[in-house]
């Protein structure tokens, strides 16, 4: 799946629900969590629900983020709006395997209920110290577990460190994100930048993140999207190489090599894959 | 020797003023203008009936008019763009008469061949000498460009500047000239200029107007249009001033120079010629202050008269010239009609202004528009007002979608091959209901005719009724 911009879209704002596909992000993340406050979650529930309803999502990963685990509105979010289709659901404050075996439990059970066919995948939130210190536990706490989530915001509240636009404070926890989905097979989803009008930090912003070995980043602005798409699209060079390595290992089979290798270096699986995951993202953007 | 007359009560006198005429005013102090409230309640004092209103359009600070028409001071307006509880009053029949809706090419048009005859023109002036040398640019009411006012200058039976800025003989620059004044007379305050800025002027901040911003530059790229030399209009709309701040980010990374930017100019036109985006401002209307200053200063920032800007009749005018230009839209139909006059209810809300000039004359017109506003349809099956004929309208780019004028399949070619999201019109008006639903519409033949509407050429294209029984 290419996952890189996911877009927040608040659960309680109709004009944007309804707007939702028009700007061009690979997922959308129907918020029901820090977007709507206590008193609207009914009507949030409600207008996600119908909205799903009523809407084309075809060729969009449709994301809900339900409230956390410990909170009363948890379940009833998910019995509201697994009603529709829903490929994954974002789990705020994931903090341990825990979490996330009481989610896929809850969900199982809807599943079958709705006879709900596809597996719903979960995309946990990591944003706090626990949540960061049992990454890798969590990434690999059951076959739902489809990427995970670092949330920058509450995370430095959570650590007491001054959240910049540079972004020093998180560097350990991006890092360690990467390495915990990596582990476990897993995409790794960075923080939003949360400066809407500063494009130029935000480009930067993401492409230190994809050089960290991000596969996308959320966005809370709609604004945020070409420049994350874009920087996210492989390039020139990198697409070209893709093609090399794919087309020295479609050559190899070809003549029954076991061992392929390309300008004099061995190409093993990861690079392979590396490879098609270049020309899948080149691809979605129109580039042949 | 002096032309300056001591009252407007002299200059009635002096001009011969009766009953029945055409008294005729510009509209660049724009929703800050108090020269047609001054003339009018002064007519009214003096006892005047049954006066036709020729002002290039009408604003909210002209509610006045209301009160005139009830009296009968006014019974007859000629304009080309009306918004405001004016516009309400007239939609529920509050004028026997119906009003005359131009174009801004077509009005000089009608002027200059008769049809639109003044006999005594109003011009507001925030700078004049005594003999009547006026400009836009000086004192404290400046508007800068005075482009609508020169047809009429040029050709009412009786010219009137009124200014509240009196400046010793010669005035420099000079806009308008002495040679086709009558008198002068000085008022207190003509108008205020921080209210020439219509609210309109600063880039949307909606997400899905800056998508559709987008999408309008990138047609404009895709179009072949965007080459050397290239030049644009745009109104002062939030979507489409974002359209061409998107615009300015191609022509940058291409390396392309622009020849000129026509239109109402805000200070985002000025800012592409500060930085060498484009080279020269042809300017009829000033649209903010930025604009007014830079007018008085930048001999590459040119005033233009109403004729030279879209006259059909003219030897030729500068839309002509056009490459592409963004419109807006309050409806769109299947034959690619656009309504700027009306609301979805047939309430007058707009006029033409320029739209229906720019979009004939250019090489590219563009629509912008939401598929849907509130919970109504945008592209339609029929607008409630012809306002420009479809014909003339090439593109419609909305935030789901571009639909291309079957006339253009070229057009339609080069965005299809540029990547863009092309469906036809019926596809749009299709996702639209989709979304809203069909509304219901209005009975249109239970009202009387309330406007009429007149095409650049002089042709009548369609009519407005009433909204009330």
């Amino acid at each position: 799946m290419i996952r890189r911009s996911m877009l927040f879209i608040p659960g309680n704002s109709p004009s944007m629900l309804m707007n939702s596909t028009v700007f061009g992000s690979d997922s959308i993340i129907f918020d029901l969590e820090d977007a709507v406050s206590e008193n609207q979650k009914d009507a949030a529930r409600i207008l996600v629900r119908n909205t799903l309803s009523t809407f084309d999502f075809s060729g969009y990963e449709v994301c809900v983020r339900i409230n956390s685990t410990a909170s009363p509105f948890w379940k009833k979010d998910l019995k509201e709006i697994l009603k529709y289709r829903v490929d994954s659901i974002v789990l705020p404050k994931a903090e341990s395997a825990e979490d996330i075996g009481m989610l896929s439990s809850e969900l199982s059970g809807l599943e079958e209920e709705y006879s709900i066919s596809k597996k719903i995948n979960i995309i946990p939130i990591l944003e706090s110290a626990l949540g960061i210190e049992n990454s890798f536990q969590i990434a690999s706490a059951g076959e739902r577990i489809d990427a995970l989530f670092l949330g920058a915001e509450d995370l430095t509240a959570d650590i007491s460190a001054r959240r910049t636009k540079k972004g020093d404070e998180i560097f350990y926890s991006r890092s360690r994100v990467v390495i915990a989905a990596k582990a476990a097979s897993v995409d790794a989803i960075d923080t939003p930048f949360t400066d809407t009008n500063d494009l130029e930090s935000l480009e930067r912003d993401t492409l230190f993140a994809k050089d960290l070995g991000f596969s996308g980043k959320a966005v809370i602005s709609p604004r945020h999207i070409d420049t994350v798409n874009n920087t996210f699209l492989p390039s020139e060079e990198e697409i070209e190489y893709a093609r090399e390595v794919l087309e020295a290992i479609a050559e190899g089979e070809r003549q029954g090599k076991g061992a392929v290798s390309l300008n004099g270096e061995m190409i093993d699986a990861p690079v392979v894959n590396r490879a098609r995951r270049i020309i899948q993202l080149a691809g979605g953007k129109g580039i042949k | 020797m002096s032309k300056v007359v001591k009252s407007l009560k002299e200059v009635f006198r002096l001009c011969g003023m009766k009953d029945g005429m055409t008294l005729s005013f510009h509209h660049h102090l724009r929703n800050g203008d108090y020269v047609l409230n001054i003339v009018t309640d002064e007519a009214a004092e003096e006892g005047f009936r049954d006066l036709n209103i020729a002002m290039s359009s009408l604003f909210p600070v002209h509610d006045n008019l209301v009160r005139h028409i009830k009296n009968g001071t006014v019974t007859g307006i000629d304009t080309n763009y009306m918004t405001g509880p004016l516009g309400e009053f007239i939609s529920n029949g509050g004028m026997e008469k119906p009003v005359i809706f131009r174009s801004h090419g077509g009005r000089p048009n009608a002027i200059e061949t008769g049809d639109l005859k003044i006999d005594i023109a109003f011009i507001a002036a925030p700078s004049s000498d005594c003999m009547g040398n006026i400009n836009g640019v000086r004192g404290p009411s400046k508007c800068g460009s005075l482009g609508y006012a020169f047809p009429d200058a040029e050709n009412a039976i009786k010219t009137v500047v009124v200014t509240d800025n009196l400046v010793d003989y010669p005035n420099i620059p000079v806009s308008i000239n002495e040679k086709d004044i009558d008198y002068v007379v000085v008022i207190d305050k003509i108008g205020d200029s921080s209210k020439i800025v219509s609210g309109t002027t600063q880039i949307t901040r909606d997400p899905v107007g800056l998508k559709i911003a987008d999408n309008a530059a990138s047609v404009i790229a895709a179009s072949g249009v965007m080459r050397e030399g290239f030049s644009f209009q745009t109104g002062a709309g939030g979507a489409s001033l974002a359209a061409a701040a998107c615009l300015r980010n191609l022509m940058i990374k291409k390396g392309i120079t622009g020849s000129f930017c026509l239109g109402g100019i805000t200070k985002y036109f000025v800012d592409f010629v500060k930085e060498g985006l484009f080279k020269s401002i042809l300017d009829v209307q000033c649209f903010d202050l930025d604009a007014v200053e830079s007018i008085g200063s930048n001999p590459f920032h040119q005033e233009i008269s109403a004729s030279r800007y879209a006259n059909p009749s003219s030897k030729s005018c500068v839309v002509d010239s056009l490459d592409a230009v963004i419109l807006g839209a309050t409806e769109i139909d299947r034959d690619f009609n656009v309504n700027v006059h009306t609301d979805s209810n047939g309430l007058i809300i707009g006029g033409s202004g320029g739209h229906c000039d720019a979009a004939a004359g250019s090489s590219l017109s563009i629509i912008v528009a939401p598929l849907q506003r509130g919970r109504l349809p945008i592209v339609v099956d029929r607008v409630k007002t012809v306002t420009t004929p479809g014909k003339t309208v090439d593109v419609i780019v909305t935030e789901r979608g571009i639909a291309v004028n079957p006339l253009k399949p070229e057009l339609e070619t080069n965005l299809k091959n540029y990547g863009l999201d092309v469906v036809s019109i019926d596809d749009l008006m299709k996702k639209a209901v989709e979304i809203t639903g069909s509304p219901r519409i209005r009975e249109k033949e239970k009202g009387r005719v309330v406007a009429e509407v007149i095409y650049r050429d002089g042709s009548r294209i369609d009519e407005i009724l009433s909204v009330s029984e």
